[in-house]
């Protein structure tokens, strides 16, 4: 956990205070709605279709008990009983009332949790591992790096009004869980031959109407010049990215138009002439950060004790002990992931009662910490192996125990056209009746990790160019298409989809889907070849013979 | 539209004067970027202040062998929405080395002043009265600033080494 110092409660105070005397100002009249729309937004606050929406953020995925029962007391409270957990490390709130949003936002800041720049054109929520500090992959723990962003960043007074919003993800672990190839910038921390730490960075990735896998345009920084370098980025972007057509205003589209090799050089330059400024990073201030992150008092344990090896004698806890249950870098210790995709839910959603309910076990059984992942799971991040049985009931009794993680069904969608304002397309219930397709998990186990994706428009919030199967809801002559992709990925050998054929119908949506993933079972070279692999081994072609000759 | 200088409401020395119209005798005069140039070199000679209207759209490297004979420098804000601007500004500033005024005009609004004053202006040409008036409060509503820009107030990341929250407002 990262502990919030008086400068931090401090200024969150002081936003909350802005932004109640900006409502005030907005309701007598004094700011148009055009003039308050971006100050809403850079507060995390959207007009949705039906009502205003909070968004909340989770800086790099990391919750303490508190401050997740805090969300649930919001969604109790200023909403329907529930929060909406996204793709960007955040929660969403979609039934607030503005004259309570200040109230919520102060209920909030008490525990240390805000909206800010959830939104808005500027450098938002960075984000990163949820297994961060847990996984035994990792060089060194993501969240220190993504901290010192949050702070640089936090009302940047040269980077609050960007050509566009700007996304940055860092990872630590050679697996990449943070999908840093599809964000604006994206670091991969690691160490150099010398064991110095240092970033690969990657820029100009996206998704959206335009999606680039993002490029390298610089294999190692030195971790303490993160600051100038990003500056350098940001002064680039702000000054050249274009501002005549919002479509084409991320820095995704001015790397591609200039070229990543201009565009290095522009920042090469600029880095050149700041790099030894302010922004330089003094190893007394790296370790001042470090060390207001609160690691758990771990245990001396041997892994696989007696009770968990009795435990597993129980065919569905040994289900979800497989399915749900990962490595930890300490001995004794495991990672846990909480399924939020129960078959027939609103993907990413929790109730205020399984909030409750996610932060009484993590303080029972993980240090009070709680993770949230882009696949809009939670996750408890340090468990000792001998409390994994009790942890599965509770989890069990209150819902959250569906053994499908990285399964057919733990689909990741937007809200669709039940919530926003932009969307083409329903992507909610389409989740839904894929996932009870498949609701017999022994068959979805049987075909293995494969991630599904749907986004209810072009601005692809559910990340569909990056599902092993994609679905992106169009809207043709008023009425809802779907067109699918195959063989998108989004870790660290990210590509996008390639487009299956003709755009279909929402009813045939299901049905074709199951024809995808039975045409797959058909042509692996055996069960060990996941469909991600079969479909870079075969192309989309078989499939798309054998799915449209049946529909 | 009330000019803001250091804080306080003060009459505008300068008269902006349209590139169609002949340059007033004796009088400081803020001009656009296309008279500036066209003219630059006898302005030279002029016996009165001369500013200049920077676009936001042309790099401001490009002002360096103007600065010597330039008392103003106007930098534009065609919507709020558009910060090119606080990026010009801050370069005049921390790489330029320019110490004369520094004026935000255009869609200039109290909610971005603070962001204004962070990155170099030190005069404001507010558009609205209202926005002018509440100047003092809107760059007063914080004491803590995370990051270091142009403005000499301590970042964050040194401040927290210190452990004072004092001595932050100005």
């Amino acid at each position: 956990m990262y502990a919030y110092d008086e400068f931090d409660r401090a200024f969150l105070a002081e936003r909350v205070a802005e932004f109640r005397d900006q409502v005030g100002r907005r309701l007598s009249g004094a700011l148009s709605e055009d003039e308050f729309k971006p100050l809403r937004l850079m507060n995390g606050v959207y007009l949705q279709l039906h009502a205003y929406m909070l968004r909340v953020a989770i800086p790099y995925g990391t919750l303490s008990a508190a401050q997740l029962r805090r969300m649930a007391h919001v969604a109790r409270t200023y909403d329907r009983g529930y929060g909406h957990f996204t793709t960007r490390q955040n929660i969403q709130f979609n039934w607030i009332k503005l004259d309570e949003l200040p109230e919520a936002m102060a209920s909030l800041a008490e525990v240390g949790v805000h909206g800010i720049q959830t939104s808005g054109n500027c450098i938002r929520n960075v984000t990163t591992d949820q297994w961060a500090a847990a996984t035994p992959e990792e060089c060194d723990d993501p969240r220190i790096w993504a901290e010192i962003l949050r702070q640089y960043s936090t009302l940047h007074p040269e980077f609050t009004y960007l050509p566009r919003k700007f996304k940055i993800a860092i990872t630590a672990a050679g697996h990449d869980r943070a999908a840093i190839k599809v964000h604006d910038v994206g670091l991969r921390l690691h160490r150099n031959e010398a064991g110095e730490l240092g970033f690969e960075v990657l820029v100009g990735g996206g998704l959206g109407r335009t999606p680039f896998v993002g490029k390298s345009i610089r294999d190692f920084l030195p971790a303490r010049e993160l600051l100038s370098y990003i500056e350098a980025i940001m002064r680039v972007y702000n000054q050249y990215g274009r501002r005549d057509n919002i479509y084409k205003a991320r820095i995704k589209i001015l790397v591609h138009e200039i070229g990543a090799e201009e565009f290095s050089k522009a920042v090469e330059a600029e880095w050149a002439a700041i790099r030894d400024g302010a922004l330089h990073l003094t190893d007394e201030m790296i370790a001042d950060i470090r060390a207001r992150f609160i690691y758990p008092a771990f245990a001396a344990l041997e892994n696989e004790p007696a009770v968990l090896a009795e435990a597993l004698k129980d065919s569905r806890f040994a289900t979800w002990h497989r399915n749900s249950v990962q490595a930890h870098k300490v001995p004794g210790y495991s990672i846990v992931t909480i399924s939020l995709k129960p078959v027939g839910a609103p993907p990413g959603d929790a109730t205020a009662d399984q909030m409750d309910v996610v932060a009484d076990l993590a303080e029972r059984y993980g240090f009070g910490e709680i993770r949230v992942g882009h696949e809009q799971n939670l996750c408890l991040p340090h468990v000792a192996q001998q409390d994994l049985p009790a942890l599965w009931a509770a989890l069990d009794a209150a819902g959250l125990a569906t053994p499908n993680v990285n399964l057919v069904n733990d689909i990741i969608a937007c809200p669709g056209l039940d919530y926003c304002a932009l969307a083409n397309a329903r992507a909610i219930p389409v989740a839904q009746e894929i996932a009870k397709r498949f609701s017999d998990l022994d068959r979805a186990r049987g075909v293995g990790r494969l991630h599904i994706n749907i986004s209810g428009c072009i601005n692809a919030c559910g990340h569909h160019h990056v599902g092993h199967i994609g679905i992106l809801g169009v809207e043709k002559n008023g009425q809802e298409f779907y067109q699918i992709t195959l063989g998108g990925r989004a870790d660290e050998h990210a590509q996008l989809g390639t487009l299956l054929g003709p755009a279909v119908s929402y009813e045939q949506v299901p049905g074709l889907i199951e024809d995808v993933v039975d045409t797959y079972l058909e042509l692996r070279a055996g069960p060990q070849e996941l469909f991600i692999d079969t479909v870079a081994r075969l192309g989309v072609e078989p499939f798309k013979e054998r799915v449209y000759a049946s529909h | 539209m009330p000019l803001i200088e250091k804080g306080e409401i003060v009459a505008d020395a300068y008269i902006r004067v349209p590139d169609e119209e002949a340059l007033p005798e004796g009088a400081a005069v803020l001009i656009g970027i296309d008279r500036f140039l066209a003219e630059a070199d006898g302005l030279k000679g002029r016996q009165a202040p001369v500013g200049v209207i920077w676009p936001n759209n042309r790099p401001i490297a490009e002002i360096e062998p103007y600065l010597g004979q330039l008392s103003l420098i106007a930098l534009n804000f065609p919507s709020f929405r558009d910060g090119r601007a606080y990026s010009q500004a801050r370069l005049l500033r921390e790489r330029l080395g320019w110490k004369g005024p520094l004026r935000a005009i255009g869609n200039v609004l109290r909610d971005q002043f603070l962001l204004m004053e962070r990155s170099g202006f030190d005069q404001i040409d507010a558009a609205k009265t209202a926005d002018a008036e509440a100047f003092d409060e809107a760059t007063h509503r914080y004491t803590v600033f995370y990051q270091p820009a142009t403005d000499q107030r301590p970042s964050l990341l040194r401040q927290r080494l210190g452990r004072t929250v004092s001595g932050v407002r100005s």
